[in-house]
């Protein structure tokens, strides 16, 4: 088992963040990962990025150029890494800021995560929105696990921001499962 | 159960790999790709009571690794290729005064200021020493973040055990990429008494550490010393790792985060019934020339860098072979998986 997933956005959307949990959370589930950040200007304020392999045995390169998902949460990442979905890859964008996207073999989820994100009141946990539905599309990781990474990297006595992601987790997988 | 894995990055293991190590002294100036390496330690090394010095430059930090070292202590300093360049009349001077010391470099693009991208351009640098004077330094070369994490610990044994320069030589992806990592164990051997150290003389016949011999013979001999440790060093402390060997026809040589991609087109190759191996040194120097000393091996050999072949000369003089294939980028491109899959298809045809 490989997947190799691109996760892009603008500074500030919390791309890194996203990818950080779910590589921290398949490495809970005793997968092997790696996780490899944009770390050139780009990082301040332009297109961010970062690339989560997740495997069953040892990984090879973390840089990737066929992914197997793309999440896109802005209309330049569309733009930047739409080509780098793999055939029968899967391409997640954010219709919130995303413009319309359609290619032959790439499954596509288009949910308008930054306005479910401030419906839940935090504009913050778009990423986290986004993730659930990654993990309700691809079952790959368990939510449990994701859970664990919850509690393991809020600041303690920040309730009310566990709650927040964990909300927009659970809206996130929704969005799939219904 | 087995020990409890964290998720880190290179360079961050590094620093944690030498604080467990019992690094009482770090000095670095902030350079991309390495530069959570340095906040790493301005974080941390306080807190364990060790002394963290962001120096006014390059040359500042490597000269303070030098007095540190001098006075008896565990010290490393850490950048990437363009810093790296700046610290080369410390480390000729460290090497000729014969001092342990870690030098991490994270390689960037270059030459010149280059770019931030990942490379391995500055192999030569490395294993042939980039400063002046006839010395070596041993060059590790970590393909993995744990690896990153175990062979600094390593490196701080082998810069005691034989008063010498060890280089950790990393690329941008190993520095920047997150992996789990097993912190077991927590240091790389006692330090060793250092009955050499200048810690002061009282009732003692002073110590004397210097690179300057003015004397009649005294360079030539101390020079003639270094050759005995290198020639020493050379015998015992090669290091590689092999992949299929045995039967193989074309063999894939590559070290860091090169070999990671490389042995990800040698299973896909194998799988295929292509008959292809891997050599990664470990230890870019001493080269672990054994590896391709092997009685009756008739392969061809494809080395994979990111340079333009700057590790081909030393699989040339290893393996004997006057002909070596080589497949390369640098200066922000990394070879493929793809590619590397592709070169060797169109040369066992």
């Amino acid at each position: 088992m490989i997947e190799r997933v691109i996760i892009a956005g603008s500074g500030g959307q919390g791309v890194m963040l996203l990818g950080k949990v779910l590589a921290e959370a398949a490495m809970r589930q005793g997968w092997q990962v790696s996780w490899f950040p944009a770390y050139g200007p780009e990082v301040r304020g332009g297109t961010s990025y970062c690339m989560v392999v997740i495997s069953d045995r040892q990984i090879g390169s973390p840089y990737i150029d066929n992914a197997d998902t793309v999440i896109v949460l802005n209309n330049p990442s569309l733009e930047k890494f739409k080509g780098k979905v793999g055939n029968k890859g899967m391409l997640i964008a954010n219709s919130s800021l995303a413009g319309n996207f359609t290619a032959s073999g790439v499954k596509l989820l288009s949910f308008p995560f930054t306005d479910i994100a401030m419906k839940i009141g935090n504009i913050k946990v778009t990423n986290m929105v986004v993730l659930g539905c990654y993990l309700a599309a691809k079952k790959i990781v368990d939510r449990g696990n994701v859970l664990k990474v919850f509690d393991a990297m809020a600041p303690s006595g920040k309730k009310e921001i566990l709650a927040a992601n964990r909300m927009a987790l659970q809206e996130g997988e929704r969005l799939v499962n219904g | 159960m087995s020990e409890k894995r964290i998720l880190m990055s290179g360079n961050e293991a590094i620093a944690e790999g030498a604080i467990r190590a019992g690094c009482a002294f770090y000095a670095g100036y902030p350079i991309t790709p390495q530069n959570e390496l340095i906040a790493y330690m301005a974080k941390n090394m306080p807190k364990a009571g060790r002394v963290f010095i962001q120096a006014e430059s390059e040359l500042a930090a490597i000269n303070m690794v030098y007095g540190a070292s001098a006075a008896g202590f565990r010290a490393m300093t850490s950048s990437s290729s363009p810093g790296i360049s700046l610290k080369q009349e410390g480390i000729s001077y460290i090497s000729g005064a014969q001092l342990p010391a870690i030098i991490v470099n994270i390689m960037r693009g270059g030459p010149g200021l280059g770019n931030i991208a990942p490379a391995q351009s500055d192999y030569f640098q490395a294993t042939r020493g980039g400063g002046h004077g006839d010395y070596r330094l041993i060059v590790l070369a970590p393909a993995s973040v744990q690896e990153a994490y175990d062979l600094t610990r390593e490196g701080f044994a082998l810069a005691d055990k034989y008063r010498i320069a060890v280089m950790i030589l990393g690329d941008g992806v190993l520095g920047q990429m997150m992996e789990p990592v097993t912190l077991a164990g927590k240091n790389a051997g006692k330090p060793l008494p250092k009955r050499w150290a200048l810690t002061g003389c009282k009732d003692r016949k002073p110590n004397v550490v210097k690179s300057f011999f003015m004397a009649e013979g005294g360079l030539e001999k101390a020079n003639l010393d270094l050759q005995k440790k290198y020639k020493i060093i050379e015998k015992k402390e090669k290091r590689y790792e092999g992949l299929f060997l045995k039967d193989a026809e074309l063999i894939l040589v590559a070290y860091g985060t090169t070999a990671r991609i490389a042995k990800n087109a040698l299973f896909r190759l194998r799988g295929k019934g292509r008959k292809v191996g891997l050599i990664r040194p470990i230890s870019l120097w001493p080269f672990p020339a054994d590896a391709f000393r092997m009685p009756g091996r008739k392969a061809r050999y494809l080395t994979v860098e990111m340079s333009y072949g700057q590790m081909v000369e030393d699989v040339k003089l290893s393996s004997g072979c006057a002909e070596v294939d080589f497949l390369g980028r640098s200066g922000g491109g990394i070879p493929g998986e793809e590619e590397i899959v592709n070169k060797v298809n169109r040369m066992m045809i």
